[in-house]
């Protein structure tokens, strides 16, 4: 029997922000690349405006989980920084935290007396954990590529950097899910997630 | 061929593989999809239900005609069509029949947590349960085909879990549709549920269940997988999937068939561990049934009753119990996190229900609420519903708080789709035992809770085919209430004045507060985002007062009080306006303003609007 490898992914952010679109991607890429995937999400209610959170999982072997373990975690995907604090805990000891470098503060802060957390957190947390991060200006690139509403593809841009595949089996797979017409657009917004990631390949696992 | 499908997606497929030709819901999370997704396959008929009591009767109406049919529902929904599954039960049908109740541990989206497996009990009705979405699709497909061998509805029980999660799924073909038939059959003693009728009709369904559980002996789809014996462990449905990550050695018995258990395979099972364990979400189903059998079971005691699963709930159960687990659960890291803002669920940008909770807010009035989007009316700074049980629940709770002489007037609040659903039985009693509540329709013009589906308000069904739409007003007179207002729900100040009217009667009566919901594609179209005039703004704050999640405490602040200046999120924001009626101090522009001053702007790089992805 080949070597096992395995990847769990754990994507957080705002209800509304593209997460499931992203999740659905990491899924058919695990497929593509000869994995057994699971994949869980939350729908409903908590997606508005909420704290969503979903799970992926890659296995060489067969995945039974679809969740994903506390402190299991080898990447963590979070569309927004506070949201990277407060699912911090599904990382593993050592993992990679890829955090899109944008603030949305809740109605706890606008309209009560909550505070939004300062960026030092994410260092201190992170690094309690041993893990890395990589802040993404996701908002900037997309719009550099053309739309702000392609930040969840350079985001996923950022995270392909980490792990060991082909950038063209992530491409394959994007390209089925992206209209023809914003194809180009895309690609662009993927290629600059992929360079804003300035570690050694496969840093992450 | 594989494809990553969620098991709502299998579920759909599964009901189109067997041939099945009518489906009908109602939507609810979790269970949404599967409708959805059914109503885009060819060669089928798919509706949304106006309740799931319906959607059953539509299924067994269908099946008595001869043709496959599914009704599917969140676990709340079988409460509703509860009357409808026991006497399916006791009729059987002419073709396969099934209904599939989503629950949902946990509560991710749902007023309470209940264990459907209990109503295959109680209405002495075959139950599977799948684990991942390759079962969701066979599963379904053996539904079929059980409710056709044993002329019994079969209940396909999944959990939330289950329904999002997507794993690979073999497809397959379509198996041909039943034919035709041209007669519907007479058959009385059958399908006529007089006492008489019943009362033959009973043994039957006990025989029934017997015959199906001596059937569920040898069917594959339940199976004992043979490892270590020491310890062995009873499960089924997602649990099983925790079991085989955290338990990597036990044995297991598997169970897909869930009701009735296959006595014989238990006995089996147990009598070749040392150690049995029942691991089962939510209520001990199996583990009674065990224990019934004089079979000595651990379950409860060990994982919990309530909530959800996932594999660090079962590693840290199992291990306590002293279970082989595959490693010690991990020491929680310290991670010292700062105190971080609660993100609820809230009402949208834009939401056309703000203005109505502001109102009411600040009219301080009893609210009894309802089912949707509007529930979250009750979250701070609005705070303001004070009851929610059940769809269609509100009204009749208004009602009987009038009916007991409380001192306050009631207003119930209720979406135009639940008023559909199950409110409309309600405020006929109103009208009837005449009450003096004030009903408020809160009419968006979709079921926007679940994802924007089709309701009989909305001019079009499920397939998108045009439809007559029920008019609100007309149907709320023709119960008798004579004080009926209907209002733009962005109109902040046309919304009291038409409160107070209708409270000045000491009578029945009803406010169809009227917008369409702004996340709707074609209205996302007009939005146009607002702007504050900060030389106008005093930072005051009436503004945050109505939580919209586009309203933004600026960096700048009021040189007088001190206090943080208003600021609104362009990507966010719709220009529904209720904070700029609201401004005492007119610092938010109106979109007729933002227009015009855009129009005195130097021309900016222009923001692309179309969509990327």
């Amino acid at each position: 029997m080949s070597e096992r490898t395995a990847f769990s992914f754990v994507l957080v952010g705002v209800g509304g922000q593209g997460t499931l679109l992203a999740s659905n991607i990491l899924a058919e890429v695990g497929l593509a690349a000869g994995y057994d995937v699971k994949k869980s999400e939350v729908h409903g209610m908590a997606q508005r405006g909420g704290s969503v959170a979903s799970h992926v999982r890659w296995d060489s072997r067969e995945v039974h989980s679809p969740l994903v373990g506390m402190g299991e975690a080898d990447i963590l995907l979070s569309f927004e920084k506070m949201e990277a604090l407060r699912f911090a805990a599904f990382l593993r000891r050592g993992g990679t935290a890829v955090v899109n470098d944008q603030a949305i503060v809740p109605v706890t802060v606008s309209s009560g007396s909550s505070v939004y957390p300062g960026d030092e957190h994410l260092d201190r947390v992170f690094g309690a954990l041993g893990a890395t991060v990589v802040l993404v200006p996701g908002e900037r690139l997309a719009q550099e590529a053309g739309t702000v509403k392609a930040a969840n593809v350079v985001l996923l841009g950022a995270v392909s950097r980490l792990l060991p595949l082909p950038e063209e089996t992530w491409w394959e797979c994007l390209a089925q899910r992206v209209p023809k017409k914003f194809l180009e657009l895309n690609r662009v917004a993927f290629a600059s997630g992929r360079a804003a990631v300035h570690l050694p390949a496969q840093t992450a696992v | 061929m594989k494809r990553v499908l969620s098991g709502n997606e299998a579920i759909a497929r599964g009901a189109w593989e067997a041939g099945a030709l009518v489906a009908a819901a109602y939507p609810g999370t979790p269970s949404t999809e599967i409708l959805e997704e059914l109503s885009r396959f060819p060669h089928i008929y798919c509706e949304w239900s106006t309740n799931e009591k319906v959607a059953v009767d539509v299924a067994v109406g269908a099946a008595y005609a001869g043709r496959r049919a599914i009704a599917c529902m969140k676990h709340v929904g079988l409460n509703v069509a509860a009357d409808s599954f026991f006497y399916a039960s006791f009729t059987g049908a002419e073709a396969g029949l099934v209904v599939v109740s989503a629950d949902d541990p946990a509560m991710h989206s749902s007023q309470n947590e209940q264990d459907n497996r209990r109503f295959a009990q109680f209405t002495r009705v075959p139950c599977l349960e799948p684990s991942d979405s390759q079962e969701c699709k066979d599963f379904t497909v053996a539904a079929f085909e059980l409710s056709e061998k044993f002329d019994t509805p079969v209940l396909l029980r999944t959990t939330t879990r289950t329904n999002h999660s997507s794993t690979p799924v073999e497809l397959g073909e379509r198996a041909e549709a039943t034919p035709k038939r041209e007669k519907f059959p007479r058959n009385p003693p059958k399908y006529v549920m007089i006492p008489a009728h019943a009362r033959k009709r009973h043994p039957v369904v006990e025989q029934r269940l017997l015959d199906i559980a001596a059937w569920a002996e040898k069917a594959p789809i339940n199976r004992i997988e043979w490892r270590d014996r020491a310890v062995g462990v009873v499960t089924a449905g997602i649990a099983y999937e925790y079991v085989r990550e955290v338990l990597p050695t036990a044995s297991v018995l598997k169970i897909g068939m869930v009701h009735p258990l296959p006595e014989q395979l238990v006995r089996t099972f147990a009598a070749g561990v040392k150690r049995l364990i029942v691991a089962e979400e939510l209520d001990p189903v199996i583990e009674e049934h065990i224990r019934l059998l004089g079979i000595p079971c651990e379950g409860k005691s060990i994982f919990p009753l309530c909530g959800e699963f996932d594999p660090t709930v079962v590693r840290q159960a199992a291990h306590a119990a002293g279970l082989p687990v595959d490693r010690a659960p991990l020491a929680a890291a310290n991670l010292e996190l700062p105190e971080l803002p609660a993100r609820p669920p809230v009402l949208c940008a834009g939401c056309p229900h703000r203005g109505v909770f502001q109102l009411l807010s600040k009219k301080k009035v009893p609210v009894t609420g309802d089912i949707g989007c509007y529930t979250l009316g009750l979250l701070p700074p609005l705070s303001a519903i004070h009851t929610c049980g059940c769809m269609g629940a509100g009204i009749g709770v208004a009602h009987g708080a009038a009916k007991a002489g409380i001192g306050e007037r009631m207003v119930a609040v209720i979406g135009d789709s639940t008023f559909y659903h199950t409110g409309l039985p309600a405020l006929a009693n109103v009208a009837y035992n005449k009450a003096n509540v004030l009903t408020i329709i809160l009419d968006n013009r979709i079921t926007a809770m679940t994802g924007h589906q089709q309701n009989p308000g909305t001019g079009h069904t499920l397939q998108q085919q045009p439809t007559e739409v029920i008019e609100l007003e007309p149907l709320v007179r023709a119960l008798g209430i004579h004080h009926v207002a209907t209002v733009d729900a962005y109109d902040v100040e046309g919304l009291e004045t038409a409160y107070k009217e209708l409270m000045a009667h000491d009578a029945p009566a009803v406010l169809v507060a009227r917008r369409e919901c702004a996340l709707l594609p074609e209205i996302r179209k007009r939005w146009v985002p607002l702007e504050v005039v900060e030389e106008k703004c005093t930072g005051c704050g009436i503004c945050f007062r109505i939580g919209c999640p586009a309203i933004l405490k600026s960096d700048e602040v009021d040189a007088k009080s001190g206090k943080p200046l208003a600021l609104i999120d362009g990507d966010l924001c719709t220009g529904c306006e209720v904070c700029a009626q609201l401004c005492p101090h007119d610092a938010i522009l109106t979109r007729d303003q933002v227009r015009v001053a855009q129009e005195h702007q130097p021309a900016s790089c222009a923001t692309p609007t179309s969509e990327g992805n």
